[in-house]
């Protein structure tokens, strides 16, 4: 039986996508079977992140709807044999997305793979809790920023709600992945820091991802950043939050990109 | 020079931002606690009284009014006249 993650924020635009593909990119390379589903109907874009555009023929919704066997909707990664993607429907309205129908689809692909990763859609609306709620677990994605923080509270106490788990009496497991951080202006009083974001949220921190030109080089590239560039900055940081969810136990280190002399004084760096 | 004055004396935003959230955050957090336990409380209520009386369930009123050091939890309830 496979463990079900869900990716969520509350606010739009913090890096739920390119987590999702991210960390699934680099849980698959450890040989697990990894499925990332996009929850987000009519917006998706978790394909075009994964570099699998051209390749969706059949997506979520119309395996709902039974037009598609969900084995003909999943697209296998051609880099990573291990990594599927299901993708969301692009025509569709989110109305599609019935509560019998992702539960029929989440508890078969739990059967089929060790990891089943929604990635939720922006907000707190019908999209977002079904995306969560059959979730065993929970990656909050945060920015350093007021309004990250304060969305990323109110998915927190809808995570202890409207999961099925939270029905249950259950806990959901939930960690912080805090995205686009720059650690020296969270040193120098100009930014929340990780400190403070885990002190307010109160919940596990997951990993802490440093902002870096290598997160929109590997979205350019439709290759998540732990194949693209695994030994950037940004690339190392999701392969350790990988490695902890994974339950090895490693030292929360914020990576820098290592850049020669050369490469500051012409702006080059290796990709 | 006035930029490299105002760089020196500029207070900090990190600090501030993280003060703001915990008072927001608090405040919020507050909200959601109280709109689950009217809703319970008006449930218990209703089943409590409907066990004696006859009521009309959507008549039923509940309001917490939040006062220093004491609040106000008044529940009006319509209940329908015999025969």
């Amino acid at each position: 039986m496979g463990k079900v993650l869900v990716v969520t924020s509350g606010k739009g635009g913090v890096g739920k996508t390119t987590s999702t593909a991210a960390i699934g990119a680099a849980l698959a390379q450890t040989g697990q079977s990894v499925v990332v589903v996009d929850f987000d109907v009519g917006l998706r874009n978790l394909d075009l992140i994964m570099g699998a555009e051209r390749r969706v023929v059949y997506d979520l919704i119309t395996v709902i709807q039974g037009v598609a066997k969900l084995s003909q909707a999943l697209i296998r990664d051609k880099r990573v044999e291990t990594l599927w993607l299901l993708p969301a429907s692009q025509t569709r309205d989110k109305d599609a997305l019935t509560e019998e129908g992702v539960e029929l689809v989440i508890s078969q692909l739990r059967e089929m793979f060790d990891w089943v990763i929604c990635d939720s859609p922006a907000g707190i609306e019908r999209g977002a809790i079904l995306a969560m709620r059959h979730a065993d677990a929970a990656i909050i994605v945060t920015n350093p920023e007021v309004s990250s923080v304060r969305d990323s509270d109110r998915i927190i106490g809808m995570l202890d709600s409207k999961t099925i788990r939270a029905e249950n009496g259950e806990r959901v497991e939930k960690e912080v992945l805090i995205t686009r951080y720059d650690p020296a202006r969270a040193a120098r009083g100009d930014m929340l820091s990780a400190d403070d974001i885990l002190e307010i949220l109160s919940i596990p921190l997951l990993g802490i991802i440093p902002e870096s030109d290598q997160v929109l080089r590997a979205s350019n590239l439709g290759s998540p950043v732990t194949i693209s560039a695994p030994s950037s900055a940004p690339g190392r940081a999701y392969w350790d939050a990988a490695r902890r969810l994974n339950g090895e136990s490693i030292d929360m280190n914020i990576p820098s990109e290592k850049r020669s002399l050369f490469d500051k004084l012409f702006g080059t760096r290796a990709a | 020079m006035r930029k490299l004055f105002d760089l020196f004396t500029q207070r900090r935003s990190a600090p501030i931002a993280r003060e703001r959230l915990q008072i927001l955050l608090e405040y919020e957090r507050s909200l959601v606690d109280q709109t689950d336990l009217i809703v319970v409380l008006r449930e218990e209520i209703l089943r409590l009284v409907a066990r004696y009386v006859k009521i009309d369930s959507d008549t039923v009123n509940i309001r917490v009014d939040r006062g220093n050091n004491a609040s106000l939890l008044a529940v009006g309830i319509r209940i329908r006249n015999a025969g």
